[in-house]
């Protein structure tokens, strides 16, 4: 762990209109982390992820990654600092091929390096590769979930943040999404992870929040949270 | 009764073939332009999902300057003509493009109402300043496409159309519709092939998950709009150049037509902008030649209606699916 922090969250404040979503949130994650928000439906997690992205604008409180404050980089250049999200819902592009999908992640970079990335990603996704050439719309919700990954990996993200990647996804597909989390820790990439399977998210994450009504309302370590009687009552059915 | 009476005497009579012909040709050359305005109308809607109603009023403007430019350069050849067709789609793209950021893009996240409206706004405001930088009274458009031939004893021939047999074919015509075919062949390879082609249709789909990608969402929608108008440009010189009475008010019925010939193929399809522009074009001039010409608006509406009523996302129109 080095000291200064790959991202860190300050004090955000967001707001729907009037509805205070977001109330005072800070956070921060380390080089070669996995932290993970858990938290009830609505307890603001999602928000908190695209406010990082840039896809929301925080009223008060401050964003910075590497040292930058991105309160006024626009969103479409936050990705090229090397913030990538894999958004609630994967959000692929349905109409679009599976490679073309793959080929818009890397839009920020030079085209020399694609063909390698693209293999890259098919080592890591062999499913995608046998797909390379059908409609984003055909695939199942976990050959999705690895595309809309694979896709935010193709930017070389330094911090790589998941929103519920195992949403509506079988149990067996949902380990197999894990595993592959865990194989991106090993080989080095910092996670940010929001899940509402708290139990998954904890077991492999290095530290934690729990946010409540748009507040971080406890933080420790992965296995100490999941050890606690509060968190085990509350989030992970007794 | 009496057109289907006169439809089958024309087909049965000597010539009646060559006549039919002729109309299928007249009808995808008209269809040609209809489908290269319809591109516009499509594209824009694909991604800013917006009707821009000032479509067919860009169309106008790019008629004039290519009019005024052509009079202006005294150039022989067919140098003259191309050189007024690269000034108007010059200037309709700057125009598009300012449009787009004066009066649509601060309406981005307002309602599609308040839009809409914006944008008969705009048809107006170009048709009436149109009126007053170049007057009520119709310009005659001059034909670009004509063969200039001197003969042995020195006298010059004009040569508008070629013949094969008794069949005659204006070249307005085979511009119309060779052009029709390069632009429909480029957009495809466009957004097939090359990289801000791609990001366009990405942005159509999802404009959040685009931003996710690093693509400069309202960069993309400006070049929508760059390529729209320099097409209605395109589009203003071939239609005057067939049909020259040029008015502020030409762009506006082409315009509907063609806007009709995208819902027709089904919004936001490429292809399908293609194909209901083509077919709208050949419906309309085969009901002025065998049914009246009163009556042709009237029959290509009524078929546009029953081809909604059976599919209502157009011919090649694509489900839209609700997002949870």
């Amino acid at each position: 762990m080095s000291k200064e922090p790959v991202l860190k969250a300050e004090n955000l404040n967001v707001y729907y209109g009037s509805i205070h979503a977001i109330k005072g949130v800070s956070f921060e994650v380390y080089e070669g982390e996995i932290v993970t928000l858990i938290g009830a439906n609505g307890a603001g997690k999602s928000t908190t992820l695209n406010t990082v992205s840039g896809i929301l604008r925080s009223r008060t409180g401050s964003v910075t990654f590497l040292g930058e404050n991105l309160r006024r980089v626009p969103c479409h250049k936050i990705v090229a600092r090397g913030l990538a999200l894999v958004p609630e819902g994967r959000r692929i592009f349905l109409q679009m091929t599976v490679e073309e999908n793959l080929e818009m992640g890397a839009f920020t970079q030079s085209p020399a390096g694609i063909a390698q990335d693209l293999e890259q990603v098919y080592a890591l996704f062999p499913r995608l590769r046998e797909r390379r050439k059908q409609i984003g719309g055909t695939l199942s919700g976990g050959e999705q979930q690895m595309l809309a990954m694979g896709r935010a990996l193709m930017s070389h993200p330094k911090l790589l943040m998941l929103d519920e990647p195992s949403m509506g996804l079988a149990p067996i597909l949902v380990e197999q999404i894990f595993q592959i989390i865990r194989n991106l820790h090993g080989a080095g990439s910092t996670i940010l992870l929001v899940e509402q399977n708290a139990q998954a998210a904890l077991s492999i994450a290095n530290r934690g929040y729990v946010l409540e009504t748009g507040k971080v309302v406890t933080t420790g370590a992965g296995q100490e949270l999941l050890a606690s009687p509060e968190i085990k009552k509350a989030y992970l059915g007794g | 009764m009496n057109f289907i009476i006169q439809f089958v005497n024309s087909l049965t009579s000597g010539g009646g073939a060559y006549q039919f012909l002729n109309h299928i040709l007249n009808g995808i050359s008209l269809g040609s332009v209809y489908a290269i305005i319809a591109l516009g109308y499509t594209m824009v809607y694909g991604i800013a999902k917006m009707l821009n109603f000032a479509h067919g009023d860009v169309i106008m403007v790019g008629a004039y300057v290519c009019f005024y430019t052509f009079g202006a350069l005294r150039l022989p050849g067919p140098l003259a003509p191309l050189l007024a067709v690269c000034a108007a789609a010059a200037v309709c793209t700057l125009l598009g493009v300012t449009i787009e950021k004066l009066a649509y893009k601060p309406l981005r996240s307002a309602p599609s109402l308040a839009v809409l409206i914006t944008a008969i706004g705009v048809s107006y405001f170009l048709q009436n300043a149109a009126l007053l930088l170049w007057s009520s009274s119709p310009k005659v458009f001059p034909n670009f496409f004509v063969l200039r031939t001197v003969d042995a004893s020195g006298e010059t021939a004009v040569l508008r159309s070629i013949q094969f047999g008794s069949l005659s074919i204006s070249f307005v015509t085979i511009v119309t519709i060779v052009s029709c075919i390069v632009i429909m062949l480029a957009l495809t390879w466009f957004t097939g092939r090359t990289k801000m082609g791609k990001a366009m249709r990405a942005c159509s789909e999802d404009k959040a998950a685009a931003q996710l990608m690093g693509i400069d969402v309202n960069a993309t929608i400006s070049l929508t709009f760059a390529i729209g108008s320099g097409l209605a440009a395109i589009a203003g010189a071939l239609l005057c150049s067939a049909y020259p009475n040029l008015v502020p008010t030409t762009g506006s019925m082409p315009g509907i037509k063609a806007f009709t010939a995208a819902v027709f193929g089904g919004i936001g399809s490429i292809p399908g902008a293609f194909l209901g522009g083509l077919l709208l074009g050949v419906l309309e001039i085969f009901a002025k030649a065998y049914i009246s010409v009163q009556l042709s608006d009237a029959v290509v509406f009524a078929v546009l209606i029953i081809v909604l009523l059976v599919k209502p996302t157009g011919l090649l129109g694509r489900t839209i699916r609700e997002k949870v």
